[in-house]
């Protein structure tokens, strides 16, 4: 076995890969980016290396880094975990020339998986299943466009280098064809540099099943059963299961078996999946390898109760499997649901920015959390947002499925938006809890998903954050009293009090999607509000409140219902977590909502950072309202932003390619006059 | 300390009539309230709002601290005066806590004829700038007012107390370390853009706050030169070009705002120093005041019952307990400060008059603040008090209330009639704050005694002529005496006149002296230098 190992990767994966290398005994040197100087994973590691700057080009991508760091170190080994040079096929020749072991599939294999449409005819060759589809070379559009017709429509556009959404699209007609071939060529030749596509079969209701394999340097090979990953967004997954509900052991079998196929018709080693699409009459298609260690790994672990990476690290080092076909069983059920820093309800926008609060769930035999981040890391745009993994088991879905309702209320997150509370959302939805699961799910069942977009608001959730406020603000008076010459004044008091009125108190909160604050009277039981109770008025409903705050754990009692929630407070950016549901709103607070009072002129800003990809319209332009004006990538997405009204280009402020930061002002538009 | 034991019985039909008999005083009195805070009315509030402006008691609200008390004064002020209708005589004042401080507010209510200053607008505006000297409490001006009330000049411009006093006072407090802050939320026109130029720091809200010695009208006529009023003295003008304003601010919000910040950055301490403790409620319900005191002056009560529901814990240490028991002397603390308790029980006799003018040196000589509750129908007449010299007594308890420098609080809880309103530090003694509560009359005697001393006069005449004066007529001619002295001698009248700072609820009374004697600690207690004591 290694005695070091080098992790050429960062996040949840790096630290998870950590882990285990530390349980058997290895040593591990992490690699960092300048993003990443303070991360979790450099302080797990035992020694760490810097390679470059935050883009991870110039540093997690740069190969001869990476292998100098590895020499430097005295590194054995290199463990890639996911993504960056994983599936890089010079990657491992590089560890190869420098004698370095690579912990993953030989040169081969991976070349033999990397292009898509290679990869579908060596399994075609090799009897394994597959969507029918054109995956030739010749690439003349109306070519694409005839075979698009063969196939019959929907058809999937899919860039043969791409993977992760990108390069994409679904084509519902053909008149459609023409416009999302470009796009979909445009996009790979800015993320791969390769344009070529290929043309697929666009199964209407169909799952995502995968299959765990893992071949060892002997030429053995066995399969760690199914997972089923059908519900994504953007073809990214959400929440992924194991095993597959409605799993037959015959399918399994069958499946288990054509990816053990697939595996060693290309002589692989190591850790792998095969995934496929299943069709609701059970019929299954190739849909590709992943020649890695998948980022829903853990939820195999959790049902056969092995180790992934050990395995990892055992095959790399020349042992044989660690267990056979016949002694690997699943034992219950088993979740993982992807904790990404991005806006649900704002198409998924991702989300960069300061975890200035974060509380996980607490760990045990049913619950584990494999994260990468810590509360005060930077969210960036350099990498990937998925921040976290919550898995959960148990002996049963549905006893695991609350589970993890139960460990997402428990996930508190604020300073970065998240996607937690749709993630619990998800795994309450009755149809998620039947099992009527395909990858149109969310498409799907928005409804339920989603929140209205500027509903109305809980008066109960405004009672507690009023409930908050006032603690807070008891908490304030009392410290600003001990420091003050004149500790006992009754001026002290914040109960409002008022010569021959009813003191009140009124409190204001801005609601995320609604335009105006809410206002919520309060009324101390004594006008001195030294008593924790109070009348909360909220438009027409009347709320009696008491309770107490310590550090973050307020225990409320909202009309004699006792709750403990938790309260996240940025800056009076408040987020409630109820065990049920989490809630925002700003606390308006006289002093500290100066920045209101910038002088507000019509400006579009960046939404995130990112680059400029194009201008357009020329500075100067007459433009009418909704004209698309400039394009930013920012986070692999492309965002167009429009004129807000009729109006004057006045100015860019930037050029294609220039990098801008979020809320940068872009350009100076003038609406015109009424 | 010794707790005071109450007597009350609070299920007697006399406590449920008098408890019955205040709170209908107190409704009428939130009644009033009401009104008054309506402003200039529904039409010129909104006329107000639809300018992006804030309302006066808005501006206050969003200007204080977070849910900080605000102690107003004269709410009832010019209540009934003039043949217009001007509540709170157009301005509103206080104490409010404003970035950790006690200021002074003074806000002109321009949905109140224009914000213009009638007499009492003037009186109230500068009552609020003595309290601010005589307790060392910085002044922040919302400004937003057309200038001297003109129908009214005489009354307002000329004399020492009338409109120019309040820039004299501003010059002087600047000069004693007051801090003057003013925030042109309007029209500040004419003496008044003396308001902000004035001030040690001034904000100007853009386009809303006008400074200029003279308006476009006046300027046009004067020089026949066209100009707007923003143009003239706007925001941008002052904050830009003239410099007679420092900060600008974008609407009333934000000028609330850098009023805070202003405060904020006043390096302010307090001076006054107190032994003080930890704030105790009373262990008797307030409440119960009204039941004790009750609305006629006539029945008597033992003002014991009513400290009981004021001090904390209702703990009181008797001086002279059974000395002069018509004046109840001792101390006590009203949240946490000690304080001296001065409490009519009776007509004053020598004694009484003796033991309080003792208890007031002792109370100046330690720096101990003292509380006035006046309920007194006078001094004891007669020859054998004369004799005993009952003038030269009460002249020693008046020479010492007079003398007396430490911060000094009376409430008229009764009756507060001829020379008992003097020695026990009625509003020419200069108490720090006064307040009526809304059962109390004030008057030179009550107005039975002095219809029967004016018809004792007139029955001489009869007499001395011969004439017959029946005594239909008699009653005839005492009832609008008797009437005369019940209007005036009335809470309201005396409030719409600033002879108080304010009518007050019963129930408030511990909370208020609280909040005033808090505040008067911001100037330092100075020591007392007693005039000649009659012996």
């Amino acid at each position: 076995m290694f005695r070091k190992i080098l992790i050429a990767n960062r996040g949840e994966i790096a630290c998870r890969v950590i882990r285990t290398a530390h349980r058997l005994g290895i040593r591990c040197v992490a690699v960092y980016s300048d993003a990443d100087r303070h991360a979790l994973h450099v302080k797990m590691a035992d020694e760490a290396v810097y390679l470059g700057a935050a883009p991870a080009r110039d540093s997690y991508l740069v190969i001869e880094k990476v292998i100098e760091a590895a020499k430097q170190t005295g590194a054995e080994a290199i463990h890639p975990g996911y993504g960056f040079l994983s599936e890089n096929s010079r990657f491992v020749q590089a560890c190869d020339a420098a004698g370095i072991v690579f912990i993953g599939p030989p040169v081969g294999a991976i070349e033999a998986m990397g292009s898509k449409s290679a990869a579908k005819s060596i399994m075609e060759k090799a009897g394994v299943p597959l969507v029918p589809g054109y995956h030739g070379k010749d690439q003349n559009p109306e070519l694409l466009k005839a075979e698009a017709e063969k196939i019959g429509y929907p058809v999937l556009l899919k860039a043969t280098a791409g993977g992760g959404g990108k390069g994409m699209r679904i084509v519902e007609k053909a008149a459609d064809f023409d416009q999302a071939l470009a796009s979909a060529k445009r996009e790979a030749i800015n993320g791969f540099g390769d344009d070529t596509m290929l043309v697929e079969k666009y199964l209407v209701k169909p799952r995502h099943v995968e299959l765990q394999v893992f071949c060892d340097s002997k030429g053995q090979g066995v399969y760690l059963f199914e997972r089923d990953c059908s519900v994504q967004r953007r073809h990214q997954k959400v929440i992924e299961e194991a095993p597959a509900p409605g799993m037959t052991d015959s399918l399994r079998a069958q499946m288990g078996d054509a990816a053990l196929k697939a595996a060693q018709a290309i002589g692989y080693v190591g850790a792998g999946t095969v995934e496929f699409l299943l069709d609701a009459d059970d019929s299954f298609f190739f849909m590709e390898m992943n020649t890695r260690l998948q980022v829903e790994h853990p939820v195999t672990e959790m049902i056969t109760g092995e180790d992934l990476v050990e395995w990892q690290l055992k095959v790399a080092a020349g042992q044989p499997l660690p267990k056979q076909q016949s002694e690997l069983q699943i034992r219950g059920h088993a979740f993982e649901a992807r904790i990404y820093a991005e806006d649900p309800d704002h198409d998924f926008l991702p989300a960069t920015g300061t975890l200035s609060y974060l509380r996980t769930p607490e760990e045990n035999r049913h619950v584990r959390v494999d994260t990468g981040v810590l509360e005060g890391d930077e969210v960036s745009i350099y990498y990937d947002p998925m921040i976290a993994k919550l898995i959960v088991w148990d002996t049963s879905r549905e006893a695991a499925l609350s589970r993890m309702a139960q460990a997402l209320a428990q996930y508190r997150i604020a300073g970065v938006t998240t996607n937690t509370r749709f993630l619990k959302r998800l795994a309450e939805a009755a149809p998620f809890q039947q099992a009527d699961l395909d990858t149109g799910f969310i498409e799907r069942h928005q409804a339920l998903l989603f929140d209205e977009k500027g509903g109305s608001y809980s008066p109960n959730l405004l009672a507690l954050a009023a409930l908050y406020a006032l603690l807070k603000l008891n908490h304030e008076r009392q410290q600003e009293a001990t420091r003050s010459r004149d500790p006992w004044s009754p001026w002290h008091g914040f109960g409002g009090w008022r010569l021959n009125t009813n003191p009140t108190l009124n409190l204001r909160f801005a609601l995320p999607e609604q335009e105006n604050p809410v206002e919520v009277a309060v009324e101390a039981s004594n006008a001195t509000g030294n008593k924790n109770l109070w009348t909360v008025r909220v438009g027409e409903h009347k709320l009696l409140v008491e309770g107490q705050l310590n550090d973050d754990r307020l225990d409320a009692v909202v009309n004699g219902h006792h709750r403990s929630i938790h309260v996240a407070d940025l800056h009076n950016q408040l987020t409630l977590f109820t065990a049920d549901e989490q809630f925002s709103c700003q606390w308006l607070r006289p002093d500290l909502d100066s920045h209101e009072f910038e002088e507000a002129t019509a400006s579009l800003t960046a939404p995130m950072n990112g680059s400029v990809v194009t201008l357009l319209a020329e500075a100067g332009a007459r433009v009418s309202k909704g004209d698309p004006l400039i394009v930013i990538e920012a986070m692999k997405m492309e965002h167009t932003l429009s004129a807000p009204s009729d109006g004057l280009v006045a100015e860019f402020f930037y050029a294609a390619g220039d990098l801008v930061s979020q809320g940068a002002e872009l350009l100076k538009f003038e609406a015109a006059e009424e | 300390m010794s707790v005071i034991k109450s007597q009350i019985n609070t299920r007697t039909p006399q406590f449920a009539e008098n408890d019955a008999a205040m709170r209908h005083l107190i409704d009428d009195l939130h009644q009033k309230l009401e009104q008054v805070k309506q402003g200039g009315g529904a039409k010129a509030q909104e006329r107000h709002l639809s300018r992006g402006k804030l309302l006066p008691r808005e501006r206050i609200e969003r200007l204080l601290d977070q849910g900080a008390p605000f102690l107003e004064f004269s709410q009832l002020a010019a209540w009934e005066v003039y043949d217009d209708f001007v509540p709170s005589a157009g301005i509103i004042t206080g104490i409010g806590r404003v970035s950790g401080v006690e200021c002074i507010i003074v806000a002109n209510d321009a949905t109140t004829k224009g914000g213009t200053y009638y007499p009492l607008t003037v009186k109230k505006h500068l009552r609020a700038q003595e309290i601010a000297r005589k307790n060392r409490l910085p002044c922040i001006y919302l400004v937003d007012s057309g200038g001297a009330n003109l129908p009214n000049q005489d009354e307002v411009f000329p004399d020492r107390d009338h409109f120019g006093r309040i820039f004299y006072n501003q010059a002087n407090m600047s000069g004693e370390g007051i801090p003057q802050i003013a925030s042109v939320m309007g029209s500040c026109t004419a003496g008044g853009a003396y308001v902000p130029a004035m001030a040690d720091e001034s904000i100007i809200v853009k386009e809303q706050g006008t400074i200029f010695l003279a308006g476009p009208p006046l300027v046009k006529a004067a020089t026949g030169e066209v100009v707007t009023a923003e143009d003239l003295g706007g925001a941008d003008v002052h904050a830009k070009v003239s410099g007679v304003a420092d900060h600008y601010a974008l609407n009333d919000e934000h000028a609330l705002q850098l009023v805070r910040r202003a405060v904020a950055r006043l390096n302010w301490r307090k001076l006054g120093e107190l032994d003080i403790q930890p704030s105790r409620p009373p262990i008797y319900d307030p409440e119960e005041i009204y039941g004790i005191v009750g609305t006629d002056l006539r029945k008597p009560f033992d003002v014991r019952e009513v400290i009981a529901r004021i001090v904390d814990a209702s703990e009181f240490d008797e001086f002279k307990r059974w000395y002069g028991e018509t004046l109840v002397t001792g101390f006590a603390r009203i949240h946490g400060y000690p304080v001296g308790i001065v409490a009519n029980n009776g007509v004053l006799f020598s004694e009484s008059a003796q033991k309080g003018a003792h208890f007031v040196e002792l109370c100046a000589q330690r720096g101990i603040p003292l509380v006035f509750l006046q309920n007194i129908t006078g001094f004891m007449v007669g020859s054998r008090y004369e004799h005993e010299g009952i003038a030269k007594h009460g002249a020693k308890m008046v020479t010492a209330v007079a003398c007396a420098q430490v911060p000094k609080f009376t409430v008229l809880i009764g009756g507060s009639f001829g020379a008992g309103n003097y020695g026990m530090c009625g509003r020419a003694y200069d108490p720090n704050f006064m307040w009526m509560w809304p059962n109390a009359r004030i008057s030179v005697m009550g107005g039975e005694q002095a219809a029967n001393v004016l018809a004792q006069v007139k029955r001489e005449q009869h007499e001395r002529n011969g004439t017959e004066w029946p005594k239909a007529d008699e009653d005839a001619f005492k009832k609008p005496v008797r009437e005369m002295y019940e209007h005036q001698g009335h809470p309201y009248y005396a409030s719409a006149r600033l002879w108080d700072d304010g009518i007050l609820d019963p129930v408030q009374t511990r909370d208020t002296l609280g909040l005033a004697i808090s505040a008067s600690l911001n100037a330092a207690i100075k020591p007392t230098r007693f005039g000649v004591f009659r012996m």
